[in-house]
């Protein structure tokens, strides 16, 4: 890799990083309002047009917080914990692809940290495995019984849902053939979208990405009658505000990820070829807008589903929820995966 | 404990229902389509709410032209079940006739029952529609005389109100 090539990844990811960061914050906003809206009310509408300062106002509102520590917290690791819960949710955005590739002057560049990272797939299960250490850190070290209870819980259902997770994401991997992120949606723009060959896959990867992103109606570890505000509970200012950070971004990247996986990416046109319909040559910077549009739309289609399932469902009970993961969900996703082998011998 | 073998969970309910999922896309379906509904919020500071006659806000005593109607009983004093009214009597030049020389309503122990209201022989003393209240200090919350008269014509609809059904 040369220098040049260098500085565009540093600056791609300085930007994608920035612009992650802000999309986080601004789903802040968006859950309000569509809590409001799905409770007939309006939401916040008092902080600019719209109410659209409000996330601005809100991270100013966090940094001017005076930083409580509890006496008996270990300030190290309460400090450490909200580090790592928004470095790992960064980490995840490194691997995803948000525009097709595009030709300036014989290379081929693409908007990502990492450009063509072949074991994106990989990466992603890894990033979101370390997740857990943010959580279960942040309940240890505030030395709270409420927080303890969080974090156990949050890496108790991590640790279970991940395991359906990565099945439902073998069956993608065994009919793409690759762990490439890039591949996986060239793939799809070339047959078809991975949902309509794996609908139950994306059920089952939507049902576990609710789990893993700590999301209602799995929301145990922050269940707020129960455990005050579980992990985060003594929390405050800009520490809190990285926390509640990491979990938006979390929900992010679980989104694009679904997005890449199965919906095929910046694949506009489902089982048709873009480039010919619109008429524009694959690599062109038409198409790369058209792809990146079409990537993001998907992505925060799926931010407005996860939204309204948590507005919409009730919370479930702890033993409900180690029922569901280990004796449903995870034979679903193991059957899943022998039918898709079973799929793809006979069809190939 | 018996074993349980009559209305369990798997007897009340069918296949589809057991499985969750087609129950769970009817509920989001509701939500979905509660988010078009008209909303219900009222744009506070720009949209007030004014209420009806039966509505109790602060107590106000009723000011006539020639003063108030007030003739300084303590009716509503003695009544006060969080004793948040002080009446001091005064003669007026008038036989037989009183009038409060103070009157002080401590707002932080008002409780917006409307007893004084009821017991009170001359309806000297109503309950206004007036539900803003906001003091910076404790002393600002005893209003006294000059902020409790309130003239006849602002109290009418609370007077016709306790006329007709009292």
């Amino acid at each position: 890799m040369s220098t040049t090539d260098l500085i565009i990844v540093l600056v791609q990811a300085g930007i994608l990083v920035n612009l992650m960061l802000v999309a986080a914050a601004y789903m802040v906003l968006a859950e309000r309002k569509v809590a409001a809206w799905i409770q007939n009310r309006i939401g916040p509408n008092r902080v600019g047009p719209w109410g659209l300062f409000q996330s601005f106002a809100d991270v100013i509102k966090l940094y001017l917080k005076e930083d409580v520590v509890p006496a008996a917290a270990d300030y190290k690791f309460h400090l450490l914990a909200p580090i790592i819960a928004i470095g790992v949710s960064v980490t995840v955005f490194a691997v995803i692809p948000f525009t097709p590739p595009v030709d300036i002057g014989g290379t081929l560049y693409t908007l990502t940290m990492t450009p063509n990272m072949n074991i994106g797939v990989l990466a992603v299960l890894a990033m979101t495995s370390v997740g857990v250490y943010g959580v279960a850190l942040a309940g240890w070290s505030s030395n709270n019984k409420y927080s303890l209870m969080g974090g156990l819980r949050s890496s108790a259902q991590m640790i279970s849902y991940e395991l359906s997770m990565g099945l439902a994401i073998v069956g993608v991997v065994l009919i793409a053939g690759t762990l490439n992120l890039v591949d996986f949606i060239t793939w799809q723009s070339e047959n078809m979208w991975l949902i309509f060959l794996q609908p139950f896959g994306f059920i089952l990867f939507l049902i576990t990405a609710l789990a893993e992103t700590n999301r209602a109606p799995f929301d145990l570890p922050e269940a707020e009658p129960e455990l005050v505000g579980g992990y985060h509970t003594e929390y405050s200012g800009m520490k809190f505000g990285l926390l509640y950070l990491a979990e938006y971004a979390n929900i992010l990247a679980s989104s694009c990820i679904m997005a890449a996986l199965y919906l095929g990416g910046w694949d506009a046109i489902p089982f048709l070829d873009d480039a010919a319909i619109l008429g524009f040559p694959a690599t062109s910077i038409p198409m790369v807008i058209i792809g990146h549009v079409a990537f993001l739309t998907k992505a925060f289609a799926l931010v407005f589903v996860f939204i309204w399932i948590r507005w919409s469902l009730p919370r479930f009970r702890y033993d409900q929820l180690m029922n569901l993961g280990w004796k449903i969900l995870l034979p679903l996703a193991l059957a899943n995966v022998i039918l898709t082998g079973l799929g793809v011998y006979f069809f190939n | 404990m018996a074993n349980i073998t009559s209305n369990t969970e798997a007897q009340r309910l069918t296949f589809w229902e057991r499985i969750y999922l087609p129950e769970i896309a009817k509920g989001l379906g509701l939500t979905l389509k509660q988010m078009f509904k008209p909303k219900f919020t009222r744009q506070y500071p720009e949209e007030r709410w004014i209420p009806e006659g039966s509505y109790r806000g602060r107590p106000v005593l009723v000011q006539e032209e020639d003063g108030e109607r007030c003739v300084a009983c303590g009716l509503c004093s003695r009544v006060c079940p969080a004793l948040a009214i002080e009446v001091r009597a005064a003669e007026t030049e008038k036989e037989k006739e009183r009038y409060p020389e103070k009157f002080e309503i401590n707002m932080l122990r008002c409780i917006y029952c409307g007893f004084c209201e009821e017991v009170c022989p001359e309806e000297a003393i109503v309950m206004s529609k007036d539900y803003e209240l906001v003091f910076g200090s404790q002393e600002e919350a005893i209003f006294g005389k000059e902020k409790l008269l309130v003239p006849v014509a602002q109290l009418q609809e609370r007077l016709e109100f306790l006329r007709q059904w009292r």
